[in-house]
């Protein structure tokens, strides 16, 4: 008798723990996160006050707590290649932007990494790029992060791509950016490397341009 | 795509640049948005409600009234709004779908009213979020059914006989409708009356009347009033054969009306009268006969043209048939087990009555239902335990959960219905989703067929479908995407079609291409590998027409000045090459006639003979891809 009134009590003991977590992330998700004021924001990037009403509208009205995580950010930017894989690319993006680290990007990250990718200069530009291939901010870019970035760029494109993606396409691309790009032959490629060699293209200069009028 | 996803098009844009310095193609030119960009806000004056809202809020389903360039139609020059003279209340659902991209379905508001406004709206109702989702299609069918049913009615009585009827579908008419003249009205009673007294003269011919004088035994009535007995029942026979016969003759299919339950019922309670007719007064038939008298009873059922209610029991029983057929397959189950139990538990007891399980079946259900005959009774002392256990089991599986089985049976039924119907239109859902899904790549695949790429002049913009400046943009960054890679996207069916040519080629090709090329054809179609050998035979002769083919368009390129629109698909293989710069085309040309050297055994036409492979290596100093236009 006294055994089975033993295992009753323990199994409610149990299911109280559960109940607390519940109520702690229902509190977590709580958490909002206002962004500083418009003016220093304006001050701060190249956006005018009306850009920045408008891009703050559409970011508040998507994420209400004022802050992105991975997952949301994953979705968001998946639903724009329905064709392919684009988490690990958006993985790596969510890395760029995520300035602070600290797992989520607030509206000012969202803001600023904006203003330089539209209305930044060249070298600007170039080193945000820099800084998203990356991948372990040891201020080198090596083959194996060069060989995930692109290889997470071509699982976009999804399966069924005319040519048929080969096996080593992403390995001779790698390849052939290493060729342009370093310099010295040293198997790294590193900052000043990177921005010079794409000074000298052409075609990477003049693209560069082409988005400044998204916003 | 969803409303919140346009507001993130702008960074997904932006983030493209992460890809430039990989380019191995210069990207293409970005689309100019013509429309002011400056957000404005826009007033909707519906019934007297002023509405404020964004331009782009409106602008988010660009497929609706309020999204597209229909609701210039209600513009007011004078006030400067958009007049609807519409429901306010239900105005501001819509106006909420718009901002939060649900739709939510007003419980207070009638189901028919808000889906006219949906529809007027241009809404699919199909939007509604998930929380409004049950109640909406619940007062939908609800409604629906109500609506059915009224016609039914109305139809059933008030509509007036078609003009120029032939008396058969008069007659057929009044034997449905017994209240559309006297005459049927007359018969329906007359009819009833006899199937009464027909079933109380079954019923009290059984019961014993005093004996006749001169005799002891009690006599039952049907035997000692035999003659008054026949006599009515020959009455009530014809009445029913006359009735049967004009039904069958007034029915607009007869084979239908042979086949329904009523026609059924009807035959089945006149036929023993003359099988008896016909039978001899045989002894030994006489009990086959008396059996068939049994089948007079059904004559009861033929109340039910008369009662509604009785139709209703009827069909209800129909449509409960699974749930009862599982109460009845438990019982089933419980009965075996307790059977079973009991006989092996009384088997020893000499003069027993539980001989065989099948006769133990008889004490289960009995102990079961707590009737409690007492015709079988366990003697053993196991056999008693179990027996116990039976009825007390019995009462704890037929009396406690009835009036739950009850309740749940149409508790049960009826979320059965829904959630078979919901999983259905999930899995719709969820195809439509995915046909969306599609929709958009295929949006993007169409647009390229059709040749969007190419600087066009304003004046042939018009051909090109209109698209959405989010189509553009998103199209713009998908374009981004295949110049980065240098791979376009195509959609599964091309890609089978191209692996299947490739694979074939390869197979067939002696030139000594580039052996990591010999890759290609285990690597891009692994689960083709077995159909590629079936399909090799039949194919080198519609490959090599295709290839010529290919050749002749690849002629006409080359005369042509730039870039030119893909009309075909099997144009699609020039596509790299055209997006060169022209230099680099004529090199492509020129370097043609190169590689037959390495296929002595080419049998195709000379003029510039298929080529191995083609190497395009003037593109821009990255490529190194290969383009294949066929090979044999």
């Amino acid at each position: 008798m006294g055994a089975v009134v033993g295992t009753l009590t323990m199994q409610t003991r149990q299911r109280r723990p559960s109940r607390d977590k519940v109520d702690d992330d229902l509190e977590l998700s709580m958490v909002c996160h206002r962004p500083e004021g418009l003016e220093q924001l304006e001050s701060q990037t190249n956006f005018s006050k009306k850009e920045l009403q408008v891009l703050y509208r559409g970011f508040k009205n998507e994420c209400p707590s004022g802050v992105v995580n991975e997952d949301t950010f994953k979705q968001i930017y998946s639903q724009f290649f329905p064709h392919g894989d684009a988490s690990t690319y958006a993985h790596y993006l969510f890395n760029a932007f995520d300035s602070s680290h600290n797992g989520s990007i607030k509206f000012e990250d969202f803001v600023t990494a904006l203003s330089i990718l539209l209305r930044g200069t060249t070298t600007e530009k170039l080193q945000w790029t820099f800084n998203l291939y990356d991948i372990n901010r040891d201020g080198y870019i090596n083959k194996e992060e060069m060989t995930d970035i692109v290889k997470a760029i071509y699982d976009m494109m999804g399966r069924f791509t005319y040519p048929a993606l080969k096996t080593d396409t992403p390995k001779q691309h790698v390849d052939a950016f290493f060729q342009k790009m370093d310099k010295n032959r040293d198997g790294v490629v590193t900052l000043d490397e990177f921005i010079l060699s794409c000074q000298e293209d052409e075609n990477i200069m003049r693209s560069l341009q082409l988005f400044e009028n998204v916003i | 795509m969803a409303a919140g996803v346009a507001t993130w098009l702008p960074f997904a844009r932006a983030a493209a640049v992460g890809w430039l310095p990989l380019a191995k193609k210069t990207m293409p030119k970005p689309p100019v948005d013509k429309k002011s960009r400056n957000d404005e806000i826009l007033f909707v004056n519906v019934s007297g409600l002023r509405f404020q809202t964004w331009k782009n809020t409106l602008d988010r389903y660009p497929d609706t009234l309020l999204g597209s360039s229909e609701k210039e139609f209600f513009y007011n020059e004078d006030t400067q709004e958009y007049f609807f003279d519409r429901d306010p209340e239900m105005f501001r659902h819509i106006l909420n779908f718009y901002r939060t991209g649900k739709l939510h379905y007003p419980r207070q508001e009638c189901i028919q009213a808000f889906d006219e406004e949906l529809a007027f709206y241009g809404i699919v109702p199909d939007i509604i979020g998930d929380c409004c989702m049950e109640e909406y299609r619940d007062r939908k069918k609800e409604n629906q059914e109500r609506l059915a049913e009224d016609t039914e009615a109305e139809m059933a009585t008030d509509t007036p006989l078609p003009p120029h009827s032939t008396p058969r579908e008069r007659l057929w008419r009044a034997f449905e409708n017994p209240h559309t003249s006297t005459m049927a009205l007359v018969f329906y009673y007359v009819t009833g009356f006899f199937i009464a007294v027909s079933v109380i003269a079954n019923v009290v011919e059984t019961v014993p009347c005093r004996p006749p004088k001169g005799s002891k035994k009690d006599l039952p009535c049907g035997e000692k009033y035999s003659l008054a007995f026949f006599c009515m029942d020959t009455a009530c026979v014809l009445i029913f054969t006359f009735e049967y016969l004009m039904r069958l003759f007034a029915a607009p299919s007869r084979c239908k009306f042979m086949r329904s339950v009523m026609s059924v019922i009807d035959v089945v309670a006149i036929m023993p009268y003359y099988i008896g007719l016909v039978m001899p007064e045989n002894e030994d038939v006489s009990g086959a006969f008396v059996t068939l008298r049994v089948f007079r009873v059904f004559r009861i059922f033929k109340f039910s043209r008369h009662s509604q209610g009785l139709r209703i029991l009827g069909y209800t029983l129909k449509s409960c048939a699974s749930e009862l057929g599982f109460l009845l397959f438990s019982l089933t189950m419980a009965i075996i087990i307790f059977a079973t139990v009991m006989f092996y538990a009384e088997k020893g007891t000499k003069g027993t009555n539980f001989t065989s399980i099948p006769a133990s079946f008889w004490y289960t259900i009995v102990t079961m239902t707590t009737l409690g005959y007492g015709d079988m009774v366990p003697n053993t002392i196991a056999g008693k335990i179990f027996g116990s256990i039976c009825s007390l089991s019995g009462v704890l599986v037929i009396a406690l959960p009835v009036p739950v089985i009850v309740s749940n049976f149409s508790r049960i039924y009826h979320q059965n219905q829904r959630a078979d119907k919901m999983r259905a239109q999930q899995k719709v859902r969820l195809a439509r989703i995915r046909l969306a899904k599609k929709g958009t790549t295929n949006a993007f695949l169409q647009y390229k067929e059709e040749g969007g790429f190419q600087d066009r002049g304003s004046d042939s913009a018009l051909c090109l479908k209109n698209r959405s400046s989010f189509e553009h943009q998103h199209h713009h960054l998908l374009h981004c995407l295949e110049k980065t890679t240098n791979h376009e996207f195509t959609d599964e069916l091309t890609f089978s079609e191209m692996c299947m040519t490739e694979s074939v080629g390869y197979r067939t090709s002696r030139s000594t291409s580039i052996s990591s090329q010999q890759g290609v054809s285990t690597s891009c179609c692994p689960r083709r590998a077995k159909r590629r050998a079936i399909r090799l035979a039949n194919s080198t002769v519609s490959v090599s027409r295709g290839s010529v083919q290919e050749l002749d368009t690849l002629q006409v390129h080359k005369t042509s000045a730039g870039p030119q629109s893909r009309s075909s698909l099997n144009a699609r293989t020039e596509d790299l090459k055209l997006n060169c710069d022209d230099r680099d085309f004529t090199a492509a040309i020129i370097s043609i006639p190169t590689p037959p050297a390495n296929t002595p055994d080419e049998s195709l036409p000379p003029s510039p003979a298929i080529p191995g492979i083609l190497r395009n290596s003037r593109c821009s100093s990255f490529t190194h891809e290969t383009v294949k236009i066929s090979s044999l």
